[in-house]
Parts: structure tokens; C-alpha cells; sequence
């Protein structure tokens, strides 16, 4: 038996977009473990609700993480609203529900660019990113901002959406979709994305399920968990079943996100062509008094937001459990037997976003 | 400035940012922005690194990571501070776990503001930064001791 050596991997390594610490043990060119340690990111944001009003920390809600900001302040409101039992318009939520699969078809893609970038596609990765801009301009037009959008509030949307942007919307999917198709080819049959992905990092199904993989984490190793079906905003009047593969390999889990990328495009069709005339917002008064657990489906999985009110405009408690955090067990559980020039598309694999797991 | 002798690289690093702005920042590289076409790369290696990109602010856990990756770029260096959160903490600034902008531990020369700022005041930075790099090029050049070659401007 060889000497095992440990090598640091992160916080700063040209792959990680973001700060997180691994040390691999390496056994010859084989990890035999990795330890992930965390912090890099950790700001303590939400403590923050103590010290502001309930309806402004919808703000801060929103920038625990930039890339699934505006699911981030939807589900914030979704908790606040069923304590105090505010009866949400349903434009409002048709509106939340387009503004999510836009979130979620932007982050699909900046992570399919990322993982492109990881295996050594430079050109996959810009291609990617090109397509995210067509997402991004959609998003700054009707919302305002491109990656954090305020576009959400206790009770509501602060926007509406004229219905003649709503049309144009509509009818600018069909290239977009066209586009996306040419990208998921490259990714599911391409030869050099194949190589790299398809039996690496190996997650079954049992192991998934009893670390508490979520999100296309889970769905890649065959567990059927969305939180869409429960049907929160107006998902509950829109037709989808979850994309679910099997091998729970990297191959399958850039499937998943794939896959879902025209689920969402579906989910958008649907919701445009239903939409219902009306208020966006109702006004809300007087303060939380009680606790919930808010939850909803994030590019990367199911987000909780627990929120606990006194009865003052201050709330005492929140506590968010983000995708990520549920997903390091898996990925160290992945990595154990790989190869060290696996490592990084492993760890991309997951999706991890820093920044919103550490909070 | 006029021209450049040298195309330069940034290195970018997420201090405790909330990725808004670092995904901005990589946004700037890619297709619809497209800064390398002018040479600009953003390389993972602080010894290739001319412009340091710092999103977010600083913490416990990261002083010493950012103070070291400074330390190891070679002079002349530039750091810009891309995100109110870089700047001044921004909106986590009464966070326990925030020591406040990045300029708490390392010098910086140019400030870029928005929350999260947008590609073109990112770039918009960036050039600044140009400038500033090339001051800071020719004040190498003078005999030692004449000029305090490390005192950023700030913008
Ligand atoms: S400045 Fe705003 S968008 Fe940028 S990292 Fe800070 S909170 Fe996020």
C-alpha cells in the first residue's frame, strides 16, 4: 500500500467561481477522502432580521444568494404570509412562478457554463452564457435588475407584467428553445463531455436518499423529490413531472439540469397562456405572530425558510437551510475512489453555491 | 494611456460575497461583454495577476486568504473592490460576521459601485484600474526612495 499524501484543494482554485476548502487524501492519483471544511462565505445575514422591519428583510432574503435571488425572497413572503394568512393574488402568483423558471433557466445555464468550463470546454462554457444573456434581458426588463430583482414583496409583486410584453415573451421562446436544443445535443452526445462525465462520481440511489441528496442532485441518482408538486405559487395548476435519471453519475445529473432547462420553458408556456387579469398585490397589515416553514424548489434544490414572529414588526428568528449544505455529505461521498483530475467536475457536479449555503 | 504593453489579467476572487456580483463579473468575460477580446483574462494564479477583483466583504475566516493571495501577485499591482459589499460591507455590514470592505486589510485603488454591479461599470472599473496600473508601472521605473510606489488613488 502506497503513502497517502493530503493535497488542499480550494478556497482559491481557477475551477471554484467560489471559496470552499477541501482536503483530498490521496492514495497514488486516488482520493480515498475528502474533508470539505466551510466558512469562506459565512456573513451571519440572518441575524439581520432582528434589526430590520419584516417586509424590508425580503432585501436581505434575496441576496443570500445572487443566483437564485428572487426564489430566495419568494419563499421569505411565502412564510410571512401564511403566519399572518394574507390571501396572495393569483396574478401574483402566476408572475412568481414565470419570474422562478426564468431564475431557474438562468442558473441551469451559468452552471452548465461553469461545468463546461470545468471539464476544459472554453467554448461550450461561452455558449452557455450567451444563451443565459437572452434570460438575463427578460428578467432586467420586467423585473428591473439582472441577477438580484426586489421584484418580490410580503403580500404580492411590487411589477406587473403588461400583457403585451407578456406576448413578446411568449413568442421569443421559440428561438431561445431552438437554441437550447443545439446545447443540450453537445452536452448529452457530444464524445469529449461523455469522456469526462459518464461514470464519474458515482452516487446510488439508496446513498442519495440517506444523505439527503436534493435538488438535481437527488433527481440524478433516481430520487423523485421536487418541491414543485407540492404545488406552491401557481405550480399546483401547471402540468410537469420531475426529470429523473438513474445511474447517478455526473453525466446524469447534467441530464437532469438539461432536461429541466425545457421543463421550465414549458412551466413559462403554460403559465403565460393562463395567467389570470387582476391585482398583483394585497395590502398587508399588522405584524407576523407564529412560525412557519417555508419551502420551495431552487435550481439546486429544496430551500426551507423558517421564520418566527412575535407579533412585532421585528421577527425574532430565521433560519435558512439552503440546497448546497444538503448536498456536501452526498459529494463527499462521491468523491471517495475518484481520480484526482476528476475532482473538479465532481464538485461542480453538485452545483455547489457557496455563497448561499454558508449564508 | 494610450496603449498597453502588456494585455492584463485579472484574478477575481469571492471574499463573502452573495455571488450576484461575481457572477457579473464573470458575465463581463463572456460573450455579450467580452473583455478578453482586448486581452483581459481572468487567470486562477496570483503570479500571472496584474488587476485583483475582490467581490464581498471581509470575514473571520477569509482575512487571511485575501492578505495572502495580495501578497503573492507581483508588483505593480491594482485591486479594485467590485460590489458595495467590497466596499463597505454594504447591506451585511451589521452582520456579526463582517469586518466591513476589503480595504479593512488590503490596499485598494478603485471602488466600483452597485449592489450588484452591473457589467459595465464592472468593465467601467476595470479601465480605471488600466490607468492606474500604468501610473503605478512608471513610478517603478523612478529611483527608489522618491516615490511611495504602493499608495493606491482612490476613485
Ligand atoms: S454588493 Fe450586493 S450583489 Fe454584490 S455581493 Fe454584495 S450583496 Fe451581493
Amino acid at each position: 500500500m502506497s503513502r497517502k499524501i493530503v493535497i488542499p484543494f480550494g478556497p482559491q482554485h481557477p475551477v471554484l467561481p467560489e471559496p470552499i476548502h477541501l482536503d483530498l487524501v490521496l492514495e497514488d492519483e486516488t482520493v480515498v477522502e475528502a474533508v470539505p471544511s466551510i466558512g469562506y462565505v459565512h456573513r451571519g445575514l440572518e441575524t439581520l432580521i432582528t434589526k430590520r422591519e419584516y417586509p424590508e428583510y425580503v432585501y436581505i432574503a434575496e441576496r443570500t444568494c445572487g443566483i437564485c435571488s428572487f426564489i430566495h425572497g419568494m419563499t421569505y413572503c411565502q412564510g410571512i404570509e401564511q403566519i399572518m394568512g394574507v390571501e396572495v393574488p393569483d396574478r401574483a402568483h402566476y408572475l412568481r412562478t414565470i419570474w422562478s423558471e426564468y431564475s431557474r433557466l438562468h442558473s441551469h445555464l451559468l452552471w452548465l457554463g461553469l461545468f463546461a468550463d470545468g471539464m476544459g470546454f472554453e467554448n461550450l462554457f461561452m455558449n452557455c452564457w450567451r444563451q443565459r444573456e437572452t434570460v438575463l434581458d427578460v428578467l432586467e426588463e420586467t423585473t428591473g435588475g439582472r441577477v438580484i430583482q426586489g421584484s418580490c414583496k410580503v403580500g404580492g409583486v411590487r411589477k406587473d407584467i403588461p400583457a403585451a410584453t407578456l406576448e413578446r415573451m411568449l413568442s421569443d421562446l421559440d428561438p431561445f428553445e431552438i437554441k437550447l436544443k443545439e446545447l443540450a445535443d453537445i452536452f448529452l452526445h457530444d464524445d469529449s463531455v461523455i469522456h469526462r462525465t459518464k461514470g464519474v462520481g458515482i452516487l446510488p440511489p439508496d446513498e442519495a436518499y440517506a444523505l439527503g441528496a436534493v435538488g438535481p442532485t437527488g433527481r440524478g441518482s433516481g430520487v423523485a423529490i421536487d418541491m414543485r408538486m407540492t404545488g406552491y405559487a401557481a405550480y399546483g395548476k401547471l402540468n410537469f413531472t420531475p426529470v429523473v435519471e438513474n445511474d447517478g453519475d455526473c453525466y446524469s445529473r447534467c441530464a437532469v439540469r438539461v432536461k429541466e432547462l425545457f421543463t421550465s420553458i414549458d412551466l413559462i408556456r403554460q403559465a403565460i397562456r393562463q395567467i389570470p387579469e387582476g391585482e398583483t398585490e394585497v395590502k398587508v397589515k399588522g405584524n407576523p405572530d407564529g412560525e412557519y416553514f417555508s419551502r420551495s424548489e431552487q435550481p439546486r434544490g429544496e430551500l426551507v425558510h423558517y421564520v418566527k414572529g412575535n407579533g412585532t414588526k421585528h421577527i425574532v428568528r430565521s433560519r435558512i437551510r439552503t440546497p448546497t449544505l444538503t448536498n456536501i455529505p452526498p459529494l463527499v461521498k462521491m468523491m471517495q475512489g475518484c481520480e484526482l483530475a476528476d475532482v473538479p467536475v465532481i464538485v461542480l457536479s453538485i452545483d455547489p453555491c457557496i455563497g448561499c449555503m454558508e449564508r | 494611456m494610450s496603449y498597453m504593453k502588456k494585455s492584463p489579467w485579472i484574478m477575481h476572487y469571492d471574499a463573502s460575497s452573495c455571488n450576484g456580483c461575481d457572477i457579473e463579473v464573470l458575465a463581463c468575460l463572456t460573450p455579450l461583454y467580452d473583455v478578453e477580446r482586448f486581452g483581459i483574462i481572468n487567470t486562477g494564479n496570483p503570479k500571472h495577476t496584474d488587476i485583483f477583483v475582490v467581490t464581498g466583504g471581509i470575514n473571520e475566516q477569509n482575512r487571511a486568504v485575501v492578505k495572502n493571495i495580495y501578497d503573492q501577485i507581483p508588483e505593480p499591482k491594482v485591486v479594485v473592490a467590485v460590489g458595495i459589499c467590497a466596499t463597505s460591507g454594504g447591506v451585511f455590514r451589521e452582520c456579526y460576521n463582517i469586518m466591513g470592505g476589503i480595504d479593512k486589510i488590503i490596499p485598494v485603488d478603485v471602488y466600483v459601485p452597485g449592489c450588484a454591479a452591473r457589467p459595465e461599470s464592472i468593465i467601467d472599473g476595470i479601465v480605471t484600474a488600466l490607468g492606474v496600473l500604468e501610473k503605478k508601472r512608471q513610478l517603478m521605473k523612478e529611483p527608489a526612495g522618491k516615490t511611495d510606489v504602493t499608495g493606491g488613488e482612490k476613485k
